[in-house]
């Protein structure tokens, strides 16, 4: 029972930082429907960015901790969501209304561009930082088995929670968001009752990528360690996760991202750490075969 | 921003640099973290290395380059693009019958060409394996249009075939061939079958998923494949039955001795490179043949019109299932050949960059397009290689060159799809002009 707690704790701890990734994937998916599949790499450039800063912060002496990482936070979300930005200026868009494929393939494209962007600049050695968060509190401690519940896997859940809040105001209330929506259903008629489309799929991108940029920013306290290809496998589970939860569905994309971490996690613990990876996938082929509009999606409807 | 300059009259040269001035700042602000701030490794832990110089060169680049493509736009025109597009493909494809048996000659010519060394066949050997992995995919993604990221999985399988075949049954290479084959198609299929039913995208992320899958189960599963480790030892392909070997050992005759020529550490090479070429003719032959049957027009039909196909009594899934399992198949083989050559595999050579190398080979090359595979994969394959020394910089200039290719040319080099078959024999007259044809189209 401890030993499940535990796990439960880690689980929800990675799917907040999947579901934040998985937002990115979900929100450019309904809009322009393609997969970006550059995401993962934002999210590593996100890491990269605050680990900077929070090296940049030790060096001028910000000590207390949570006005550096707030600084942190804020400065991986201008950054990253500039790099988002100019991902969707350059890639995609002189590829709207061209083949589906020629878009996956820039996105591709860029996907390794930036990857060895990052490599050649920052070098290939895995960057290790020293805990920044420490401490926590023990739970359940009968039976030998403490169940740790660490200060940061807190700051996780909660940074989550308020960014998922504040997410779902903008979509749900501002000017923004309901441009954001009105062209996920028709663009061109949003285009007609005078929404600027280009500039809502931009706000897109940044929005996507600056909440990409905290979960790099989580992703680098919490692991203590990253490197240049961290953006690959948690790009493709946080896009599984998208279409676990039904893509397009923004409370899918959280759900989906919970249900990938918990599965992870679980499946580490009690069979094989080694084909976690596979354990996620089979999930994902499960799901699709069997809904495969997702757990929360809408079936799509075929018209001829 | 560059739509408004160009409805303009004569040159804005003040638009322009403010232009460059905002893409500079854009660079600057991208720049400023990754290359401006390089974090090194420092006695106890990280610290962070300032490079002004770098990021300054950045912005200047930007400056001079987007002055420089404004002002190419201006002069230029913004709407040539698009007319443009189909008209080679479209050349090309008029002078395919010449085009291809003269690609085949030279092919068959070429290593006994004066320049042809040993490291012009090799590159060549490179070259023509991915042609044949681009011919194999061709069927699933150009004719079958489905999108599939874990193409090289199944290359993975026919490499482990018969690499285990050979290692562990000491079967030939030219047992081993259709089985791995065989295996490669069987594994298609059993993939393939759940999955087939979704559509676009989400079958390009279970497939990426699969790609990924084995590769793991080839890392992990150490009893069987060595793990990371890989196989070594893997035995090289014989001239019927004569080894290409300085001394063979007791009783076995070699490759130079029954000819009766010189051992020559080439003759190999040489042989390999026919071998990859009559792999790769036999795959294309296949598709051009299969195009033509029932099962090929379906798979073609299936790719305009899902939904037509099944009100015409086409069976969905068993028409991409065997689109899926024939792609595979000739993964398969050019896998087994690919272990022949090598020598040596482990699941290091099977990531996902492959799945997406080959992709781009199919997709660059405008989809369906036999020659338009051949293209692409001396553009994709052929010119980084002359680059071999700017090493570190291969893999960023090719990101970079996947997306510059795609927004030039969206469609492919070689876009132009010719209907298979035509119910109206079109006339250059019009509408009123139309002559029903017989058997003329084919």
């Amino acid at each position: 029972m401890e030993y499940f707690t535990q796990q439960l704790i880690n689980g929800v701890t990675l799917g907040a930082i999947y579901g934040l990734i998985a937002i990115g994937y979900t929100m450019v998916y309904g809009i322009i429907g393609m997969i970006n599949f550059a995401h993962g790499e934002i999210f590593m450039i996100g890491s990269f960015v605050s680990l900077i800063a929070f090296l940049l912060l030790g060096i001028l002496g910000v000590t207390w901790l949570p006005l550096a990482l707030l600084i942190v936070m804020i400065l991986a979300m201008m950054f990253t969501a500039v790099y988002g930005w100019s991902l969707e200026r350059i890639a995609y868009r002189p590829l709207r209304g061209s083949p589906r494929l020629a878009a996956l393939i820039s996105a591709i494209g860029m996907s390794i561009f930036l990857q060895n962007f990052v490599q050649l600049e920052q070098g290939a050695k895995v960057k290790p930082l020293p805990p920044v968060v420490t401490g926590g509190f023990d739970l359940l401690g009968e039976g030998g088995f403490v169940v740790k519940l660490s200060y940061m896997q807190i700051l996780i859940v909660i940074v989550t929670t308020v960014l998922l809040i504040a997410f779902s105001f903008v979509i749900s209330h501002t000017t923004m968001g309901r441009a954001q929506r009105a062209c996920q259903q028709d663009m061109k008629m949003a285009a007609l009752v005078g929404i600027n489309v280009d500039r809502t799929i931009s706000m897109t991108f940044v929005l996507g990528a600056s909440l990409a940029a905290v979960a790099g920013m989580m992703f680098m306290l919490y692991y203590g360690v990253i490197d240049f290809f961290i953006g690959f496998l948690a790009g493709i589970k946080a896009f599984t996760a998208a279409v676990l939860g039904g893509i397009g569905s923004l409370p899918g994309a959280v759900l989906g991202g919970m249900l990938i971490g918990l599965i992870e996690v679980f499946w580490s613990a009690y069979f094989t750490i080694e084909y976690k990876d596979v354990a996620a996938f089979s999930i994902l082929v499960l799901v699709l075969i069997f809904r495969p509009s997702g757990l929360l999606g809408k079936p799509e409807i075929e018209k001829v | 921003m560059a739509t408004a300059m160009g409805e303009r009259k004569g040159i804005d040269f003040i638009g322009i640099v403010k232009e460059a001035a905002i893409t500079a700042f854009v660079v600057f602000v991208l720049a400023l973290p990754i290359s401006g701030l390089r974090t090194t490794a420092e006695i106890g832990g990280l610290g962070v290395h300032a490079r002004w110089d770098k990021v300054a060169m950045y912005m200047a680049i930007a400056f001079v380059g987007r002055i420089i493509w404004s002002l190419f736009l201006e002069t230029r025109g913004r709407h040539r693009r698009e007319s443009s597009e189909s008209s080679i493909g479209k050349h090309v494809q008029k002078y395919a019958h010449f085009v291809g048996p003269a690609l085949i000659v030279f092919a068959v010519v070429l290593p006994f060409m004066p320049f042809a060394d040993r490291y012009i066949l090799d590159v060549s050997i490179m070259v023509l394996t991915y042609v044949m992995l681009g011919w194999g995919l061709n069927i699933v993604v150009g004719l079958a249009g489905l999108l599939d990221l874990g193409y090289v999985a199944f290359y993975a399988v026919g490499a482990y075939s018969y690499a285990l075949l050979a290692l562990n049954f000491d079967l030939s290479f030219w047992v081993c061939l259709p089985m791995a084959g065989m295996f490669a198609a069987t594994f298609g299929m059993i993939l393939g079958f759940p999955v087939l039913r979704l559509r676009g995208d989400y079958l390009a992320i279970v497939t990426l998923g699969f790609g990924e899958m084995i590769r793991i189960i080839l890392i992990n599963w150490y009893s069987l494949t060595k793990g990371p480790d890989g196989l070594s030892g893997v035995p090289r392909p014989s001239f019927f039955g004569l080894p290409f070997e300085r001394n063979p050992g007791e009783g076995v005759e070699s490759f130079h001795g029954f000819f009766g020529i010189d051992y020559s550490s080439v003759h190999r090479i040489i042989f390999l490179y026919y071998l990859i070429l009559i792999l790769a003719l036999i795959t294309n032959a296949f598709t051009m043949r299969i195009r033509k049957l029932p099962v090929g027009r379906a798979w073609e039909a299936l790719r305009e019109d899902e939904t037509a196909c099944l009100s015409l009594g086409i069976n969905p899934r068993n028409t991409k299932l065997t689109a899926f399992a024939l792609g595979a198949m000739f993964g398969g083989f050019a896998g087994s050949f690919f272990a022949t050559r090598q020598g040596f595999i482990s699941p290091e050579s099977f990531t996902f960059i492959e799945s997406a190398i080959i992709l781009m080979v199919v997709v660059l090359g405008g989809q369906g397009s036999q020659i338009g595979v051949v293209l692409a994969a001396v553009v994709i394959i052929g010119v980084p290689e002359l680059f071999r020394e700017l090493q570190e910089y291969r893999m960023l200039v090719f990101g970079a060159a996947m997306v510059l290719i795609m927004i030039w040319r969206p469609k492919g080099l070689l876009a132009f799809r010719e209907p298979t078959l035509r119910l109206f024999e079109v006339k250059k007259s019009g509408l009123f002009g139309r002559k029903q044809a017989s058997e003329a189209a084919e």
